[in-house]
């Protein structure tokens, strides 16, 4: 093999490699990408039905009812529009009522939502951003830590 | 007092490290050697500052001085004491002083390496790892001061987050901030060559263990990281494609692809702009990972009370080191001279081959977690890029590279044969090939993924036990002489088997989560739920306290076929200082697999909801982990390392220069 056409094999393969990796990435961005939205925001944006979405806001206040089979059905509000969640499995350790949740999963016919997994926040000074954001937006924020003295100066 | 002098070994150290960065970087530039050797005391002193600083805190903690504001918010008098030490770095004050306490030890130990180091190469790369310690201790000092103190000191301190008083918090931080620090070394030494405008298979041998040390930690930090994930979160998995997770793991593979090209770069002298580039590379995705994961800018299951105007400035350093290393690339890069080019089938052409799909595979996963971000602030739109994402991207550059390891392994420098390795490896392939039949055999069918994927790993761990036996073992050699060949074999070779070995190990644990079972259910007390082979009995639930929690802890008999085999407790908590429940899963390993239990909520008539996993050769992922890790220590024993070739080399020039 001349120096040329070692030269052109190396290039060849890099460039193969990399089409190979930016075609995967392109197909990916297209079929996997969850979307963020507030409650108003699937009411105001006319989502389709059996879109997949990340639905973020607060648990209204006395709206967790508990069914038998570890069913779970929740509210999910921000300041003008509430959606009600449908969800089966365990929810993490920090849900409760009035906090900040983030739930995945799916946008039923009648805009009720069917979550596959819930997160809550990690540590009672922490917030999932997207909320904290949403709510700020619509003038809702208030610090939720509970009277955290310290997390309030920081 | 302490607290102060602590405060005051800090500001010490800053002053050293800008000594340590301005005289030798001057002394290489005026060919001065006294201004050259300030370098190496002056690498001791800063780190014997910023230890001293470190241990002031760590006292503080011990000793539950509640009028320093970091101990009081993340500390208490009734936390044992290991938590009370590990709490140190269980925030971000903390976390960042054992940054800089790792940067600074790492600069010291290439100061006590002067035997192996020509002086120029040294002063340089002690120099510019000083101005990343400068920098961050600037940081410290400006913004994240760890010993500010509170008046009135309160009597108790608020507690650690309870999901950190766990034994990975004392292991899991130090291990992988070893890693990502230690790749800074790599980056002052690939600065130092372009400041210096040389480089050559002597640079690739006084790098190669500093990168392998990193890259042994950052692999057991991230294994470490993945089985505390594992047990702590309660959600059974172990890898969640998290934007901190992904920021760990880019920086491995930024670091086993150096790993590779070194070795390249040290044999046939080839590839060096490309080792620069991973090397600058390498250390700043450390340094985005940093930024991350401490500016909280992402969402992530890891994300604790971070603080966004602190982003800012470790966003400035971030800039100021990427922007600076490239520019001094684009500036000196092209004085280096080439190497040669070489044939693609040969052991440095496969070498190449995996430099390409390391680096791509790690552009991926670049994207994918940063897509969001640079979404987010271009057109607010949020989005959240997860698992489907880099399954369908990651895994299909990797599986290639993983098929090619045993044939890289097989080919011989400079020119190599396909047939002959062909060859060579058709008695390894015969036996993964063996082993996935077997496997179809036993599981009575399964994805036909997972099943290629556990031929693959067997083909790996064949690949490279042959590859080793083939170079000892000439045809017809007496046992004797296999023997003196085993034992002639370099270190780094053995190294070499037993890290890629280990890869097939954590290919295959990863394949056999195919064949998990899951189940959410619910059991009142006396009842069973099936899992798996086996079949839980809930025995009872009943309340304990234990220092500063009290749990609730659910406990079962496991039996396989009629057999009771053990119990198992799962339970959860609440802590009651902040008054923050957890889960703790409950978890017992049968063989290689494991029986994972986690608790839910109770259900009005008695019963409790549970989520239970049979995850069989689960534990493969971490052992093979392991094994790298083992693979890359011995490596680092290797006589070539041990000795430091370059002594001599320097003591020939020094005596025609006097």
């Amino acid at each position: 093999m001349t120096r040329k056409q070692r030269r052109l094999t190396l290039i060849a393969a890099g460039g193969a490699i990399i089409a190979v990796a930016l075609a995967l990435v392109l197909t990916a961005m297209r079929d996997t990408i969850v979307f963020f939205r507030a409650p108003s925001d699937i009411v105001t944006m006319d989502i389709k039905p059996g879109t997949r979405l990340r639905l973020g806001g607060l648990v209204a206040e006395g709206s967790i009812v508990r069914e038998p089979g570890q069913r779970v059905v929740f509210v999910v509000k921000d300041a003008n529009h509430a959606i009600t969640v449908n969800y089966t499995g365990m929810l993490p350790d920090l849900f409760r009522e009035g906090q900040g949740v983030v739930a995945e999963g799916v946008l039923g016919p009648d805009r009720r939502f069917t979550a596959d997994s819930v997160l809550a926040k990690h540590d009672e000074r922490y917030m999932p951003r997207e909320v904290a954001d949403t709510l700020k937006k619509q003038g809702l924020w208030q610090h939720t830590g509970d009277a955290d003295p310290a997390g309030a100066t920081q | 007092m302490i607290v102060e002098l602590g405060h005051f070994a800090l500001t010490l150290a800053l002053a050293l490290s800008l000594v340590q960065f301005i005289l030798p970087l001057w002394g290489a530039l005026a060919n001065d050697e006294p201004l050259m050797n300030v370098a190496g005391p002056a690498a001791l002193g800063t780190f014997a500052a910023v230890a001293f600083a470190f241990l002031a805190l760590v006292h503080a903690y011990v000793t539950s001085d509640f009028s320093v504001l970091n101990v009081v918010e993340n500390s208490h008098t009734l936390k044992p004491t290991l938590y009370k030490i590990s709490g140190v770095w269980g925030n971000h004050e903390g976390s960042m002083l054992l940054w800089v306490f790792i940067l600074a030890l790492f600069a010291a130990l290439v100061a006590t390496a002067r035997h192996t180091l020509p002086l120029r190469l040294r002063a340089l790369t002690l120099s510019v790892q000083a101005l990343i310690a400068a920098a961050f201790l600037l940081f410290l000092l400006v913004s994240s001061n760890p010993f500010t103190r509170v008046n009135p000191a309160p009597f108790e301190g608020q507690d650690l987050n309870p999901i950190l008083q766990d034994i990975g918090l004392a292991i899991h931080p130090p291990l992988l901030y070893i890693g990502y620090v230690g790749i800074s070394i790599s980056f002052s030494f690939a600065a130092a060559a372009l400041i210096e405008g040389r480089i050559d298979a002597l640079w690739a041998r006084a790098v190669r263990p500093w990168t392998l040390t990193a890259w042994v930690f950052l692999t057991l930090g991230i294994a470490m990281g993945s089985y505390w994930a594992y047990y702590e979160l309660g959600w059974g998995g172990w890898w969640f494609w998290d934007p901190v997770e992904n920021a760990s793991f880019m920086p491995w593979l930024a670091a086993t692809a150096l790993l590779h090209s070194t070795v390249v770069m040290e044999k046939r002298d080839a590839l060096k702009v490309w080792t620069i580039l991973l090397a600058i590379v390498g250390f700043s995705l450390s340094l985005l990972g940093t930024f991350l994961v401490r500016s909280g800018v992402l969402t992530s299951v890891h994300t604790f009370a971070t603080d966004p105007a602190r982003g800012a400035f470790i966003l400035g350093i971030l800039v100021f080191f990427i922007g600076g290393a490239f520019a001094l690339f684009a500036w000196r890069a092209p004085l280096l001279r080439h190497g040669g080019l070489f044939a693609p089938v040969s052991r440095e052409g496969a070498l190449v081959l995996n430099n390409l799909f390391l680096a791509t595979a790690c552009a991926t996963v670049f994207i994918g977690t940063l897509y969001p971000l640079a979404l987010e602030s271009l057109t607010g739109e949020k989005i959240s890029v997860g698992a489907p994402y880099f399954e369908a991207t990651f895994l299909p550059i990797m599986l290639p590279l993983l098929f090619l390891i045993p044939i890289g392994q097989t080919l011989a420098w400079k020119r190599g044969e396909l047939l002959g390795a062909a060859q060579r490896l058709m008695g390894a392939f015969a036996l993964a090939i063996a082993a996935g039949l077997a496997v179809i055999a036993i599981t009575e069918g399964g994805p036909v993924l997972a099943i290629v994927s556990i031929g693959l790993g067997f083909f790996i761990i064949f690949g490279a036990v042959s590859d080793t036996i083939t170079r000892c073992w000439p045809k017809g050699a007496q046992l004797g002489v296999v023997w003196r060949r085993a034992v002639g074999l370099p270190r780094s070779a053995w190294g070499t088997t037993l890290a890629h070995a280990g890869v097939g190990v954590v290919v295959i644990g990863i394949a056999a989560s195919a064949w998990s079972t899951e189940d959410i259910t619910l059991v009142k007390p006396g009842g069973r739920v099936q899992v798996g082979p086996y079949s839980l009995r809930l025995d009872g639930v009943f309340p304990r306290a234990f220092g500063n929690y009290r749990e609730e802890v659910a406990r079962f008999m496991v039996s396989h076929h009629g057999r009771d085999i053990g119990a198992l407790e799962a339970s959860k908590r609440l802590y009651t200082t902040r008054g923050m429940p957890t889960t703790e899963a409950g978890i017992m390993t049968i063989g290689l697999g494991q029986l994972y239990v986690s608790l839910g909520d109770n259900e009005a008539d008695g019963a409790i909801g549970l989520r239970a996993y049979w995850k069989p050769y689960v534990t493969l992922i971490w052992l093979g982990s392991i094994i790298m890790a083992a693979g890359g220590l011995l490596s680092l024993t290797d006589r070539r390392i041990r000795v430091g070739v370059p002594r001599r080399r320097i003591h020939v020039a020094a005596v025609p220069a006097e």
